[in-house]
C-alpha cells in the first residue's frame, strides 16, 4: 500500500486524501470511482468530526455557563462530568418519541430530520484548508445564504404540524425572524464580496492571505451585523424567541421528545458550528494566520477560529438576556439594515476608489480600516442615540399584530408608555 | 447531455419537479402542498445545475425556497381557517383545461423548435457574466424594476393599511 507513507505528514491532510485518490485512480475503473470516493470520505470525515465536536462542546458550553452563571454544572457522570453528554444521548434514545395525536404526522416526522439538512450541507463548501473542501463552488457566499435560509422552514414546519399554539407561536416567531433577518446577513456578506470581488470562499480566504488582513478588520460593522442575524438565524440565545423557554414552554419544540427532540438538540450545534466556520472563512482569514500556515497545519488554524467563534456565541448565550420579539425586529428593520446601506456604499466607493487609482494595497488597506472602524462606532452610536435617547416615542412598540389579538399591557397615564417596563 | 450521470439526474430531476407539483395541485392541505412546492422548487435549481447555470440555480434556492414560500407559509399561517383545508374549488374544470392547454402549447413548441446544440465544454462560470450585464449594460432597466417593485410594495400596503392603525 503505497498510499499509506503519506498518511504520516499530518500537516496535509488533503495530502493523504491526494495520495489515497491517486492510487485509486492508478488501480483503473471508470473515471467516477475516485470521484464519489473522495466525495465520500469528505462527508464521513465531516461528520464524524461533527459528532465529536458536539458531544465536547455540549460538556464544554454546559460547564462554561454553569461557571458564568455561578453555578457548578454536571459534574457527577464521569470525571468532571465529562460523560456526561453520552448520557443525555442514551437518555434522549431511549425515551419514548411521543407524537401528538392530532399533530401532522408525516410533517411532524419531516420536521427534525429537514433541520439537518442546511446545517450539513453548508460544510461542502467551507474551505477547512488548502484546497480541502468538498465544493468549492463560484457561488459559495450565495449557497451559504441560501440553504441557511431553510433550518427556519424546518422550524416552521415543526412548529405547525405539532398542533400546539405554543409550537405555532414558535414556529411564526421563527418566520418573521427569518423575513427580518435574511437580508442583514445578505447585506453583511455583500461587503465581503465587493472588497474580495468573489463569490468564491477559497478565493476569500486566498485574498486575506494576499493582503495578509483580516477581512474583520476592514469590515467590523459586516462581522456583527452578520453574527448577529446568524445567531436569529441558527435560534441561539439571546435570540432564540422562537424557543424562549420563559414564554412560551420550549417554542416550535414543544411537543418534541426522546430523540427527536434530540435532532433538534443536535442541529442546533451543528447550525453553530456551520455559522462559525462561515465566521472564519469570511471574516477572519479562514485557515490562514499571517504565515502560521506554513508551520502549523491551516485545518488545525481553523477549527481553533471555529471553536473561538463557537465560544463566542456560548459567551453571548451565558451573559445576555432573551429580547423581545418586537425588539428583534425593529432592531434589524430600523437599525442595522440602514447601518449596513450606508456601509455597502461605504465599502463600494472604496474599492472604486482603491481600483479606478491602482493605489498599493498597503497603502490603502489601512485608510480603509481605520475609516471602516470609525464609521462603524459613528454609525452604532449615533444611530443609537437618534433612535433611541433623544426621540422616545420612535422606541420599539408592541407588534401591531399583538395590539389587535387584545394583547393587555401596561400603559402610564397621558404617556406613550408601551412595554410592560414601562418605558416611557 | 450525453453522459449517463446527467441524464440519470435530469430524469430523477424532472420526476422530483413534475411530481410534487402534481402533488401541490391535488393535496388538500395547505402547508403540505407549500412543503410539496419547495420540493418542487428544489427540482428546478437542480435542473438549473444539470444546464450548468451555477447562479441561476443558487438563486432560484434563495428566492424561491428561502423567500418566497416562507411568504406563502407566513400568509396562510395569518389566514384563519385556511391552514387546514384546500377545500373544493369552483375552478377545477377551467383549470385542468387550462393546464392541458398550456402543457400541450409548451410541448408543441419544444418540439417543434430548431435548438441550437452547445457543444459540451468545460465548466464556465455564469455569475460574473450576469452581473457585468445587469450592471453595464441593462443598468437602466435593472434599477427601473427595483423602483418599480419599491412602488408595488408601498402601493400595497397603502391599500391594504386601514386608517388610523399607524400610532397607538
Amino acid at each position: 500500500m503505497p498510499f499509506l507513507a503519506k498518511w504520516y505528514d499530518l500537516r496535509d491532510l488533503g495530502n493523504a486524501v491526494g495520495a489515497f485518490l491517486d492510487w485509486i485512480r492508478d488501480l483503473g475503473g471508470p473515471d467516477w470511482i475516485p470521484y464519489v470516493v473522495s466525495g465520500l470520505i469528505g462527508i464521513v470525515a465531516i461528520l464524524l468530526w461533527l459528532l465529536v465536536s458536539q458531544l465536547a462542546f455540549i460538556w464544554i458550553e454546559r460547564r462554561v455557563i454553569g461557571r458564568m452563571q455561578a453555578r457548578i454544572g454536571p459534574n457527577r457522570v464521569g470525571p468532571w462530568g465529562l460523560l456526561q453528554p453520552i448520557a443525555d444521548a442514551l437518555k434522549l434514545l431511549l425515551k419514548e418519541a411521543i407524537t401528538n395525536r392530532y399533530a401532522d404526522k408525516p410533517l411532524f416526522w419531516l420536521g427534525p430530520v429537514l433541520i439537518f439538512i442546511p446545517a450539513l450541507v453548508v460544510f461542502a463548501v467551507i474551505p477547512f484548508g488548502e484546497g480541502m473542501s468538498l465544493a468549492d463552488l463560484n457561488v459559495g457566499v450565495l449557497f451559504v445564504i441560501a440553504i441557511t435560509s431553510i433550518n427556519s422552514i424546518a422550524i416552521f414546519i415543526s412548529g405547525w404540524a405539532s398542533n400546539n399554539k405554543f409550537a405555532l407561536l414558535g414556529s411564526m416567531r421563527a418566520i418573521a425572524m427569518l423575513i427580518s433577518y435574511e437580508l442583514v446577513q445578505a447585506f453583511a456578506l455583500l461587503g465581503v464580496v465587493i472588497f474580495a470581488g468573489s463569490m468564491r470562499l477559497g478565493d476569500i480566504v486566498a485574498w486575506q492571505s494576499e493582503f495578509n488582513t483580516w477581512m474583520f478588520l476592514l469590515q467590523p460593522l459586516a462581522l456583527v451585523a452578520f453574527l448577529i442575524a446568524s445567531a436569529v438565524e441558527i435560534n441561539r440565545s439571546p435570540m432564540d424567541i422562537s424557543e424562549a423557554e420563559s414564554e412560551i414552554v420550549a417554542g416550535y419544540h414543544t411537543e418534541y421528545s426522546g430523540i427527536k427532540f434530540g435532532f433538534f438538540y443536535a442541529a442546533e450545534y451543528f447550525a453553530g458550528f456551520a455559522v462559525s466556520a462561515i465566521v472564519v472563512t469570511l471574516f477572519l482569514g479562514g485557515w490562514t494566520a499571517f504565515g502560521l500556515e506554513r508551520w502549523v497545519p491551516g485545518w488545525l488554524i481553523f477549527l481553533s477560529k471555529l471553536y473561538l467563534v463557537f465560544f463566542l456565541f456560548i459567551w453571548t448565550r451565558g451573559t445576555l438576556p432573551r429580547l423581545r420579539i418586537d425588539q428583534l425586529m425593529a432592531f434589524s428593520w430600523k437599525f442595522l439594515l440602514e447601518l449596513l446601506f450606508i456601509h455597502i456604499l461605504v465599502v463600494g466607493a472604496e474599492v472604486l476608489i482603491w481600483h479606478e487609482g491602482d493605489y498599493p494595497a498597503v497603502v490603502v488597506l489601512p485608510i480603509f480600516a481605520v475609516i471602516n472602524w470609525t464609521l462603524a462606532v459613528a454609525l452604532v452610536v449615533g444611530w443609537a442615540t437618534f433612535m433611541g435617547h433623544l426621540r422616545p416615542e420612535r422606541r420599539a412598540k408592541r407588534a401591531v399584530l399583538t395590539q389587535e389579538l387584545g394583547a393587555t399591557y401596561f400603559r402610564p397615564a397621558g404617556g406613550h408608555g408601551t412595554g410592560p417596563m414601562g418605558e416611557a | 447531455m450525453e453522459d449517463t450521470g446527467s441524464i440519470v439526474a435530469f430524469w430523477l430531476l424532472a420526476a422530483l419537479t413534475l411530481g410534487s407539483a402534481l402533488a401541490v395541485v391535488l393535496i388538500r392541505d395547505l402547508i403540505r402542498a407549500v412543503v410539496l412546492l419547495i420540493t418542487s422548487f428544489l427540482g428546478v435549481a437542480g435542473l438549473y445545475i444539470t444546464l450548468s447555470a451555477d447562479f441561476v440555480a443558487v438563486v432560484q434556492v434563495l428566492i424561491y425556497v428561502g423567500a418566497i414560500s416562507v411568504l406563502m407559509l407566513f400568509a396562510i399561517m395569518l389566514t384563519p381557517r385556511a391552514g387546514r383545508n384546500n377545500a373544493e374549488t369552483f375552478f377545477r374544470i377551467p383549470g385542468i383545461l387550462l393546464a392541458g392547454l398550456m402543457a400541450f402549447t409548451i410541448s408543441l413548441v419544444s418540439l417543434d423548435t430548431d435548438w441550437a446544440v452547445v457543444e459540451r465544454g468545460g465548466f464556465e462560470e455564469t455569475a460574473s457574466a450576469i452581473g457585468e450585464a445587469l450592471l453595464d449594460k441593462y443598468v437602466l432597466p435593472f434599477e427601473l424594476a427595483a423602483v418599480l417593485l419599491l412602488v408595488a410594495m408601498l402601493g400595497a400596503i397603502l391599500l391594504v393599511h386601514p386608517e388610523g392603525t399607524d400610532e397607538e
